[in-house]
């Protein structure tokens, strides 16, 4: 059964509401969840101004002026800051993104953020600190998918040959780049993630599925052939509406459920 | 050195701080509509039972739902019996590949509202229309 609500060790506080900078003409507020495992305080939101003056206009160059300007202690993943290597996924104004693509501007807030950017982990993810997830069995469900070439035929002299429609065929999905956005905002891997799959795996399992070099089609479906692994999808779309690739998920998932049926007819 | 026991992590927040799209809102009613439709299936057995039963068994259950309690049970039923159709259709379409892009996935959801809000009301201006 689901549990909806936080465990006691993880339920949040109000946290430090640290001063406004000096001289700023322009500035937002940012509400950021803060959790730090060297004591033993629950969760707590700070808040944070923003001197949108001499700041870029990514919610991760508020995170490291805030950084650098404001609080040295604040933790968070990034490195190529232009939405490739993936380790800025955060949740961001109610939804997952990376901080890097993410604009300040798009986060209008509503409800009672309304005119601040809320910032937290990705959700449902045991947290290491601050916005930093601990992403082992997210890894750990991609490695169970077997993402490599596996085939039977003696390997070709040169490489393995695709025709150009083969090839298309993986277009929208190649390029994942297994940030967790997608996983960590579905309900059902919420729920169930210690058995389900989740999107990012399945995506990536698809991909594997109709690459038309790949000879393991059957024992990748049987693999997946499973109440939980596969069939905890019920298409909500969360993932499909977080992907900040512009991926869908969820259709990949209908692809391989698909699949599924057909090898049976 | 001495043992440092790290401090249990704790779960991010989730549903607590999720922004709600229509395809994640109608999610969740389809699954509560199924369930209401659970109850709602033993009460028309109820029903049936009480008609089988005899003529004074089945005039206290016609009585109980023409009360006002009833009508709305009756009601709730219809939107419930209703909504879950809908909803399995849009299901339908989307188990067979299609209605994937960002705006028809998110229109499918909305108007699974209003198409199965507007069926009930159909449903129950025809009821009140023709008895």
């Amino acid at each position: 059964m689901a549990e909806f609500n936080l465990p006691q060790n993880s339920r949040l506080v109000e946290g430090k509401a640290w001063p406004k900078p000096a001289g700023a003409s322009k500035l937002t507020e940012f509400k950021i969840y803060r959790w730090n495992p060297d004591d033993t305080e629950n969760p707590r939101t700070d808040t944070y101004f923003v001197d949108r003056e001499d700041c870029g206009p990514m919610v991760l160059d508020a995170l490291i002026w805030i950084k650098s300007k404001i609080d040295p202690t604040l933790t968070f993943r990034r490195s190529c800051r232009e939405g490739i290597c993936g380790s800025c996924a955060m949740n961001m104004d109610g939804k997952n993104g990376l901080a890097c693509t993410t604009g300040i501007d798009e986060c209008g807030g509503t409800g009672k953020n309304s005119g601040r950017v809320a910032i937290y982990p990705l959700p449902h993810m045991p947290v290491i600190k601050d916005l930093v997830p601990d992403l082992t069995r997210f890894y750990a469900q991609h490695a169970s998918i077997e993402p490599w070439l596996k085939t039977t035929s003696p390997a070709p002299e040169k490489e393995w040959a695709q025709e150009k429609g083969d090839r298309e065929k993986l277009d929208g999905l190649y390029e994942c780049i297994l940030c967790a956005c997608c996983s960590t905002s579905c309900p059902s891997y919420w729920w169930n993630g210690d058995r389900y799959l989740g999107p990012a795996a399945l995506l990536q399992a698809y991909r594997w599925l109709i690459d038309s070099r790949d000879e393991a089609t059957g024992e990748r479906l049987d693999n997946l052939e499973d109440p939980f692994r596969l069939y905890r999808c019920h298409t909500i779309m969360n993932c499909a509406n977080a992907c900040p690739k512009g991926l869908n998920p969820a259709k990949a998932i209908a692809e391989v459920k698909k699949m599924m049926v057909t090898r049976q007819v | 050195m001495a043992e440092v026991k790290p401090a249990a992590r704790p779960l991010s927040p989730h549903l607590q701080i999720y922004r709600w799209s229509w395809t994640m809102a109608m999610s969740v009613i389809h699954r509560a509509t199924g369930c209401a439709l659970y109850a709602g299936t033993v009460l028309i057995a109820a029903w049936l039972v009480a008609a089988a039963s005899g003529p004074a068994a089945f005039e206290t259950a016609q009585w109980i739902a023409g009360s006002i309690l009833g009508r709305l049970v009756l009601f709730g039923y219809s939107f419930a019996l209703l909504h879950h159709m809908v909803g399995g259709l849009r299901h339908f379409v989307w188990d067979l590949g299609y209605g994937y892009e960002p705006e028809t996935r998110m229109n499918l959801a909305k108007y699974s509202v209003f198409v199965s809000g507007g069926l009930t009301l159909l449903v129950w201006i025809v009821v009140l229309a023709t008895r």
